[in-house]
């Protein structure tokens, strides 16, 4: 009986140490986001946040709009870059990659998905800064879609696969060819985890700092010519964060509450629309 | 019946004839495409190798495997050597990991069981998600302005004070250290731990869980002597994919570890790890070996983290493999 009441109350206590886990791990994040949001708040509510440059150190105000143009081409021309290869390829692993060649790509992928984002900076400086010669928006699209690409292939291999066969066999049937069957049947059926694979993928190069540090290098200037460096969010947070200049340090938060804004943006978007598809 | 449609069938039409040559090439033309994209991907991956061996180069031509071994970091006198960083890496990813294990299986534990608190499971999992989903540079600016002066007024001398007959918890108080980038690396790779240790503790057969609970055990006993020997090699290749992570997290160490290339036995000291001084020093470098010391440090990086992620890869596999025998 007493040797019940151990176990039991044994029971109990591991009990609450898993909800005291559950609650570690989850605390934290809330903590960081109150912080993000009243500290970054105030710079997002002053006037020229969004459409001004910024300032000279020392000139108070200026905003971030070259980071958030910056941003939006890098990651745009990535996504260009990335979204239509990766599809393809994983097209290529769920319909032709049973064999040599598939596992090698799967294999190579899953690599490339392990690799700190800096080997992506590397990558991007060597093959593209270092041959032209100098820094470009362009190098950081180029590294940016590199490390997007496993992650939209993978989510479009998973997504593929769980289309029934029978779709398949009643296409082929009817007599559509190969082709016509997959492109018309089997990827309509599972655009929902394409798409949110693509927007994972979307939000995760946003997010990323250290590619660019190699590539684009930043720009406090308007610049809209991608062969020319840009400014980007994440450069703006990393480097004002490094200054000993509240001012500057403030615009750091309010950008990374704006980076944190469009990433889970972003994230919850391709959430709701893999549920909705699924309906 | 069956007959008559088959001697109708068999002449076939000129018009059906063109028809399926021109399907025919639709497929090839499909199927080429889609083997190119492929191949592609195999063409970017053997570009990546030799992009991140060419600027190392001079480096590993001045210095050979010497560079794996030497303290010194000196851009003046031009001799570099890794030591201080693979240190620095090694150290914040074990004190991540010391952290982020409890805590990820605990928590993974929890996910996984369907019975319990339902209501708050759900939230829960959408915070992970949120937080594997927030830039790594935001988790910096926080570690940099509220965890580095917490960590130096209390947490640091808490510790001192407490368990500081440790050589690790000697020394003085800098807020910027090995610590406080440990417990920046353990925030990040809690829902890379967590999300992947839930799948594979959702893979234990429910059948075994149910017959140690049906002989009596309590929920305690069936997760310590049931599912977690299961599950052992499946958390064992989480933990290494999210050691992987840690070691090659950059912009956020970078911002809290105090940059500086020593080695120091103490947590409390600043210190410097492969990624960051990479990040760090790259746009001021000058020089061909300076640069190829820090596209060295670079590529010894990255062939840590393949060599652990590829552990992790089998051991996962592994876990699948021995799932699938068990229910057949």
């Amino acid at each position: 009986m007493n040797r019940l009441g151990l176990r039991v109350l044994l029971d109990r206590i591991v009990t609450t140490l898993i909800i005291a886990c559950v609650m570690a791990a989850a605390i934290p994040v809330f903590i960081l986001l109150l912080f993000v949001l009243f500290k970054g708040l105030p710079g997002i509510l002053t006037p020229g946040f969004f459409s001004d440059l910024p300032h000279p150190i020392g000139v108070p105000g200026g905003g971030v709009f070259n980071a958030i143009i910056g941003t939006l081409i890098i990651v745009g021309i990535a996504s260009l870059l990335a979204v239509p290869i990766g599809t393809l390829v994983g097209i290529f692993l769920s319909e032709f990659g049973r064999n040599k060649v598939g596992d090698s790509v799967r294999f190579v992928s899953d690599v490339l998905t392990g690799l700190p984002s800096i080997a992506f900076g590397i990558f991007g400086y060597t093959v593209l800064v270092a041959t032209l010669g100098h820094f470009s928006a362009i190098s950081a699209s180029a590294a940016l879609a590199v490390l997007m690409l496993p992650v939209i292939l993978r989510a479009t291999e998973t997504a593929l696969i769980l289309v029934p066969n029978s779709l398949r066999e009643g296409g082929l049937a009817l007599g559509a060819p190969r082709w016509r069957v997959t492109m018309q049947i089997v990827v309509p059926a599972a655009v929902g985890g394409i798409v949110t694979g693509a927007l994972l993928a979307m939000a995760r190069a946003a997010g990323e700092t250290a590619p660019l540090l190699f590539t684009t290098l930043g720009n406090e200037f308007l610049q809209l010519n991608p062969g020319r460096p840009m400014g980007a969010l994440s450069l703006t947070v990393f480097k004002n964060a490094l200054v000993p200049y509240t001012n500057l340090q403030d615009q750091a938060w309010a950008a990374a509450l704006l980076l944190v804004i469009i990433v889970s943006v972003t994230n919850i978007l391709a959430r709701l629309y893999v549920r909705r598809a699924q309906r | 019946m069956g007959q008559g449609t088959a001697e109708r069938v068999v002449p076939v039409p000129p018009v059906i004839l063109l028809h399926r040559r021109h399907r025919i090439d639709g497929d090839r033309i499909f199927q080429g495409l889609a083997i190119t994209a492929g191949l592609l991907i195999l063409a970017i991956a053997a570009v990546f190798v030799v992009a991140l061996f060419i600027p190392a180069l001079p480096a590993i031509r001045a210095f050979g495997l010497g560079f794996l071994t030497s303290r010194e970091w000196n851009p003046v006198s031009l001799r570099f050597g890794a030591l201080p960083f693979l240190y620095g890496t090694l150290v914040t990813s074990l004190v991540a990991m010391v952290i982020a294990f409890p805590i990820g299986i605990g928590a993974a534990l929890f996910l996984a069981d369907d019975a319990r608190l339902r209501f708050i499971r759900v939230p829960l999992s959408f915070a992970i998600e949120l937080l594997a989903g927030i830039p790594s540079v935001v988790i910096g600016l926080w570690g940099l302005f509220i965890l580095v002066p917490l960590m130096r007024t209390s947490v640091e001398p808490f510790l001192n004070h407490t368990v500081g007959f440790l050589p690790i918890f000697q020394g003085s108080f800098s807020g910027s250290s090995f610590l406080t980038a440990g417990v920046v690396l353990a925030i990040m790779v809690l829902p890379i731990l967590i999300a992947l240790s839930r799948d594979v503790i959702r893979a234990v057969p429910r059948s075994l869980r149910e017959a140690s609970l049906a002989l009596g055990a309590t929920k305690a006993e069936t997760t310590w002597s049931v599912i977690l020997p299961y599950a052992r090699a499946g958390i064992t290749g989480a933990v290494l994919l999210s050691l992987g992570r840690a070691l090659g997290e950059t912009i956020a160490v970078t911002m809290v570890i105090g940059n500086r290339p020593e080695i120091n036995g103490s947590l409390f000291a600043q210190g410097y790890t492969l990624p960051s001084v990479l990040a760090n020093e790259f746009t001021e470098a000058v020089g061909k070996l300076y640069q190829g010391a820090l596209f060295e440090l670079g590529l010894v990086l990255v062939l840590i983290t393949i060599a652990v992620n590829v552990l992790a890869r089998l051991l996962v596999w592994r876990f699948k493999g021995g799932r699938e025998s068990t229910t057949v």
